[in-house]
């Protein structure tokens, strides 16, 4: 007797029997939310590398690290969800083309190679200069890592810096690619009302953007007060100028979907509104609230001309809340399209499970790897030029 | 004994031996519903989930050896379903009969069919929709795998109510097929969509994609379930479990190939509609007799 009332996802109207075990939990939220710091985070470090804006230069390299960390991650969701991770290749090895889905191997795969062969050509240099310095375990680990190439002279940097900005040139199709995709994975859909939109994956790609751009500048001004380092006032600017741009856009294009979606008024369109203000209201308030916190802050920002300490508070302030509302609008997305029902005559709560395999726990731990290996790959990698410059002092 | 008296008491043989046939298969099979009914209601309070179905072994021996249906030519066969709604009595036998021929897990989240009960209350434009999973139903049948209606309409009065049976639609242009990143789930030439357990992932985007809610995901082989038509059934001759069961013929099953199947004759003789037609999905279950208010 118990055993249905444990399983079934509380409704209220009427649902498909089928539907109160519902398809996608909390790691399908996570897994577009990863991705969209990647292309956020690269499309920064593109930004030096494609544009040469130099204003971006001291974090450029470490934008394109976090970006490859990320990635790393990306799949990770995906594969504590499906019910036979053992068999996820068969997407790879067989893969049926009709399904938006068949791509991803292929997609995130390609995506991942660019990452590691540019942050390859970007930091070469330096991996040679370390293979030098270092001594032992370390040092045989820097040459193993130099690939046998161990020339820094003009012409060969020069070489490394073209192809660098050619593959990042690369890189910008593909990450808007990989997250217009994952938008497509969902507007495709024509089962949901919730999700059925053209405009989902510009949605997706945008707050992407927004999400990737507010994490480069949480992490570089956490990192800076750590290494107690100054933020580049000039870099602080040029990251309000995308953020600013970012959030403006998506706010505009979220709302345009909304107006579309209750002044065509389809039919069960009374059940979208009891949706937004009923199991997805907090979700909605986050996500709203959070981008117009950002959208006037860095509004403001612009307006009275800041600089300094009072830009990078505040900025710091509006990339968290840019991180906050994305995951929000994530949630909102993934597991509002679902407790909105399919027969558009009832609506479903999720309660998401603590501790199993599709927890938060679980969640938890996939979000926090990410930044582990960040971490780890920073010290073994240092993108900040300071910290090469005294590495190349020690060896001169 | 002339040539014509030999042919007549051949005839009645034959006839007594037909009726005496019929006879036997009834009682047989009313025997096997009372026994099955009864034995879910005891077996549930031994073990919750299956009564009848298969074990895991039993499963894992029919994937590995599956029957072979030597007789059988998927391009000679164009399968078909028709429910007349008018008929249905909410009764609720092929939902019990489908989970225990195809081994679905008995509890109220996984169905592979159910019926929806329809009810407009006097004074009302839209109709109160329930199924069997409901928990108020479940309740006062007192177990999920008890499979009936609660009486909840007693008291109050009610313009109009009817039962729709639900089940996969099979369709023409199938979405789940569309979005299977595998290639797990496949159309077959004769009409029903099958899923491949042995290679499904498990990601249920096809779940996400059928529009009437007729895919479950089975946690315990981490594939995803639905109806198949019985094909183990169907491709050897016999009807679909729901539709052997029905005990109104609310459920019409057959061939369309052939002009004087069950399913030709009724979609012929009535106005049928489908599900959802907008879907664009074309489904091959075929309704008479539904409702504005149908989902």
């Amino acid at each position: 007797m118990e055993h249905v009332f444990e399983h079934v996802t509380p409704y209220v109207g009427y649902v498909y029997p089928n539907e109160t075990d519902m398809a996608w939990s909390q790691l399908i939220v996570i897994y577009p939310y990863i991705t969209g710091l990647v292309a956020g985070a690269f499309v920064v470090s593109s930004l030096h590398h494609v544009f040469n804006i130099q204003r971006f230069a001291p974090i450029s390299r470490f934008s394109l690290l976090t970006a490859l960390c990320f990635m790393i991650f990306a799949p990770t969701p995906l594969l504590f969800h499906l019910g036979q991770p053992t068999r996820a290749f068969n997407a790879v090895i067989t893969p049926h083309w009709t399904s938006a889905m068949a791509a991803f191997g292929y997609v995130a795969g390609f995506y991942l190679c660019l990452l590691l062969l540019e942050v390859w050509f970007a930091f070469r240099a330096d991996i040679v200069a370390m293979s030098k310095v270092k001594t032992g375990l370390l040092g045989k680990f820097y040459g193993l890592l130099t690939l046998g190439s161990d020339d820094v002279s003009e012409r060969a940097l020069a070489i490394d810096h073209k192809i660098a900005r050619i593959l990042a040139m690369i890189g910008i199709p593909s990450a808007c690619g990989l997250h217009g995709y994952v938008g497509f994975v969902f507007g495709s859909l024509k089962t949901r009302e919730w999700w059925s939109s053209d405009l989902m994956p510009v949605i997706f790609l945008l707050s992407a953007v927004g999400s990737g751009v507010g994490l480069v500048i949480v992490l570089y001004v956490i990192i800076s007060k750590f290494r107690k380092v100054p933020t580049a006032d000039d870099t602080m600017r040029g990251l309000l100028y995308v953020m600013f741009t970012g959030v403006t856009i998506v706010m505009v294009i979220e709302g345009l979907e909304m107006l579309e979606l209750v002044y065509k008024a389809r039919e069960g369109i009374e059940t979208v509104r009891a949706l937004v203000a009923g199991p997805i209201w907090v979700g909605m308030y986050i996500q709203w609230g959070m981008s117009l916190f950002a959208l006037v802050v860095t509004s403001a920002l612009l307006l009275f001309d800041v600089h300094g300490k009072r830009l990078v508070g505040w900025l710091f302030a509006s990339g968290l809340a840019m991180m906050i509302g994305v995951l929000a609008m994530r949630w909102n997305v993934v597991i509002g399209g679902q407790e909105l029902s399919k027969t558009m005559k009832g609506l479903l709560t999720f309660y998401p499970e603590l501790f199993g395999r599709e927890s938060m726990f679980v969640v938890l731990m996939i979000s926090i790897c990410p930044y582990i290996t960040l971490w780890l790959v920073t010290k073994v990698l240092p993108p900040w030029n300071d910290t090469i410059a005294s590495v190349k002092h020690k060896m001169a | 004994m002339t040539t014509q008296d030999t042919r007549t008491e051949e005839e009645i043989a034959l006839s007594r031996r037909n009726f005496l046939g019929w006879l036997g298969k009834g009682v047989a099979c009313i025997g096997a519903v009372v026994g099955a009914g009864s034995a879910i209601g005891s077996t549930e309070i031994v073990s919750a989930k299956r009564a009848f179905q298969q074990d895991d072994e039993q499963y894992a021996e029919s994937i590995k050896n599956p029957p072979k249906v030597p007789d059988y030519n998927w391009n000679d066969h164009d399968w078909a379903m028709g429910v007349d709604t008018d008929r249905c009595i909410g009764c609720l036998r092929c939902m019990e009969a489908c989970k225990m021929e195809n081994s679905v897990q008995m509890d109220a989240n996984h169905y592979r069919t159910w019926v929806e009960r329809y009810v407009y209350l006097e004074g009302t434009n839209t109709a109160i929709v329930d199924t069997q999973t409901d928990p108020k139903n479940i309740e006062n049948a007192g177990s999920e795998t008890k499979f009936r209606f609660d009486n909840r309409y007693k008291d109050v009065k009610v313009d109009k109510a009817f039962f729709v049976p639900k089940l996969c639609n099979q369709c023409e242009h199938p979405s789940c097929v569309q979005v299977c990143p595998t290639g797990a789930t496949f159309k077959v030439k004769d009409g029903p969509v099958l899923i491949d357990t042995t290679y499904c992932i498990g990601c249920q985007y096809c779940v996400q994609a059928c529009p009437y809610g007729a895919r479950s995901f089975n946690e315990s082989r981490g594939t995803v379930d639905k109806c198949n038509w019985c094909y183990h059934r169907i491709t050897k001759g016999l009807n679909p479990a729901c539709v052997e069961v029905c005990p109104t013929g609310t459920r019409i099953f057959g061939d369309r190939r052939d002009p004087d199947s069950p399913v030709s004759i009724f979609i012929r003789n009535n106005h049928v509609q489908v599900l959802k037609p907008e879907m664009g999905n074309a489904p091959n279950v075929f309704y008479k007799g539904t409702d504005k208010e149908v989902v």
